[in-house]
């Protein structure tokens, strides 16, 4: 089984849960930004969770499929089409052999996910087969998708069948949009103004918004509390002697455009990080479009954890209505 | 030295051995992410160590976050007691300084630096105390460097002078960090040299270029079939400078499956080196040159 490329997409890449376990020499986890999006593509088609599938940012791409299969959309809200027939995202469909499976324009949210039953198989890299390009790791020869690719799909399972979710087991995406901090790591070297200013402001995701990072701006610029930079760090009060970096830790170069790293993160460096996104909030970061508001919020380990508890039920009331 | 531990969001803790960085703070560091390897915490997913911290990865529903954090505070006297001496290797690594890659990337982001007038190198050398660019680059590979981190990017790693304090580099990372970067470029932030794995973003000071491959995901070089990561934490660079010529032919070998890095097998004692770095780095290049 497999599917042909005829246009790529602005950015379409093999992802799957990802490849934890070599971040101590900089490879990142990577797999999906929208974790839970591609799981329930996934369950939708009957796949593995763990399946891979694609990865489309801003703009579908364009796939010719040489056999039948099941396919499903999930993720960002965009119109999907087969040869001109129109299919809603969060179902599963048969696409035919010889058919086309393209996409109308974003209406919400930055990425969709493309499962197909029997999941993508291209050849794992440390054990997974997530694209990181940087890398030249995983996906399809180390890279985003090309026209003209023949991407390999493995047998299906079992007699996976059409069904659709109920939209209202689905999280609602907060207007404004808040992403929920848990301050720590070099919080201490903002002033307590600053501190309370970054809660206080509104920002923009800028364009600079990827798999490694979203950057943030329009809230005003940190103030460091004062102090002799350390033997290593570097002069800016930015600077700190290189260390590990968390995901969903929050760096401000120079102290003035937050970064949220994201799932292709560099594993570390020398810019000072404020504190972490919750793990909960995660996802919600790969559906946010540049100039998007946002705010940050502050919360403790207590509202960290809850939220957790929260996902994880969310996706077994799926799981258990789709399986 | 006052070691700090925070909670980086709730999945990570981060543990900082000192603000500074120093051998000792390193060694310290590489003792406690150790310690906490060996325990085989259920729920840890992931450690990774640094220049001077480290950085554990947990599962927060497999074991709480205030008993990760008691359970790594326990492996801090023992580090403090831990042995000091690592059986590593000490590798050369030819570097052609003032190459036009890098030359190319300097101008192409001097918007983003500190003094837009010159170049990274003329700039390193003014602010460091160096008459001249080749004084400083002289200083920069005349003594060997020691692997304190490896990240950043696919296996880049991070440097630290075997000097004297006084007599180490140290330069500001750039105000903005760049988009681009020369694969293999040879960098500068702080108080560390890095070799840039990969092409990509960063923020160190550009110096010059190695044609040694460092990082390679198909594991077709040759002295990389092992494992797709070259270096590890603990192992011992010296410089070697090299002209076009030389790093032509050097690039060429690594192509073809025929360079083989000079690599000798050393041993590291910290307090040897803090009682007589002369004497140690000798022993060094003694080893690595065969002598």
């Amino acid at each position: 089984m497999a599917f042909e490329v005829v246009k790529p997409g602005l950015l379409t890449t093999i992802q799957d849960l990802g490849r934890p376990g070599y971040f101590h020499l900089g490879i990142p986890e990577g797999g999906a930004m929208d974790r839970a999006a591609m799981r329930i593509a996934n369950m939708l088609v009957g796949n593995p969770e763990d399946a891979a599938g694609l990865e489309a940012v801003f703009m579908g791409p364009e796939l010719t499929f040489k056999d039948d299969a099941l396919v499903a959309i999930g993720g960002a809200d965009m119109p999907v089409f087969v040869d001109g027939e129109e299919h809603a995202c969060w179902s599963s469909f048969t696409v035919k052999a010889g058919q086309t499976l393209k996409f109308g324009y974003l209406k919400t949210g930055a990425r969709i996910y493309i499962a197909i039953a029997g999941g993508i198989d291209t050849p794992p890299a440390l054990g997974s087969r997530s694209t990181y390009p940087i890398g030249a790791l995983g996906g399809f020869e180390g890279r985003a998708l090309a026209a003209g690719d023949v991407v390999p799909v493995g047998q299906p399972s079992g007699a996976a069948k059409e069904r659709t979710l109920d939209k209202s087991l689905l999280a609602e995406l907060p207007k404004p949009v808040e992403l929920r901090v848990l301050p720590g790591l070099y919080w201490h070297r903002l002033t307590e103004g600053s501190q309370e200013q970054f809660f206080a402001d509104e920002w923009k995701v800028a364009p600079e918004a990827d798999r490694m990072g979203y950057r943030f701006r329009g809230g005003k610029p940190m103030e460091f509390v004062e102090r002799d930079q350390p033997f290593g760090a570097g002069s800016d009060p930015s600077n700190i002697v290189d260390g590990c970096y968390s995901y969903g830790s929050i760096q401000i170069p120079g102290g003035t455009e937050p970064i949220v790293l994201h799932r292709d993160a560099v594993s570390g460096g020398g810019y000072f990080t404020i504190g972490a996104i919750i793990s909960a909030d995660m996802d919600l970061i790969g559906q946010l479009q540049p100039n998007t508001p946002v705010k940050f919020k502050k919360v403790d380990m207590e509202t960290a954890l809850a939220a957790r508890v929260e996902r994880t039920e969310r996706l077994d009331k799926i799981r258990s209505a789709l399986t | 030295m006052k070691t700090r531990y925070s909670f980086g969001g709730d999945e990570h803790i981060f543990v900082e051995m000192d603000e500074e960085m120093s051998l000792d703070a390193f060694f310290k560091s590489l003792a406690m992410s150790n310690a906490a390897r060996d325990a085989k915490i259920d729920g840890v997913r992931e450690i990774c160590p640094a220049n001077a911290s480290f950085q554990v990865r947990y599962d927060p529903e497999t074991i709480s976050p205030d008993d990760m954090m008691a359970k790594l505070k326990e492996f801090e006297d023992k580090a403090v007691n831990a042995e000091k001496r690592l059986n590593t290797r000490i590798i050369e690594v030819p570097v052609y300084y003032q190459d036009p890659w890098t030359h190319d990337c300097v101008m192409r982001f001097r918007e983003r630096h500190q003094d837009p007038s010159g170049t990274d190198l003329d700039y390193a050398a003014r602010i460091n105390g160096y008459d001249s660019v080749e004084a400083f680059i002289e200083a920069h590979h005349s003594s060997p460097w020691f692997v304190s981190m490896v990240g950043f990017v696919s296996g880049l790693p991070f440097l630290y002078q075997l000097v004297e304090r006084e007599k180490q580099i140290e330069v500001p990372k750039y105000l903005k960090p760049r988009t681009d970067t020369p694969k293999q470029t040879v960098g500068y932030g702080g108080c560390f040299s890095c070799i840039y794995s990969v092409r990509g973003a960063g923020g160190y000071q550009m110096f010059g270029i190695t044609p040694m491959t460092i990082f390679d995901a198909d594991q077709e070089v040759s002295y990389l079939k092992d494992f797709m990561v070259f270096f590890r934490p603990g192992d011992i660079v010296k410089f070697n400078p090299i002209g076009r010529e030389e790093y032509d032919r050097i690039l060429k070998e690594v192509e073809n499956g025929t360079y083989k890095p000079r690599i000798a097998e050393v041993t590291f004692d910290l307090e040897e080196f803090n009682s007589d770095i002369e004497g140690t780095n000798h022993k060094l290049m003694e080893a690595l040159n065969g002598i």
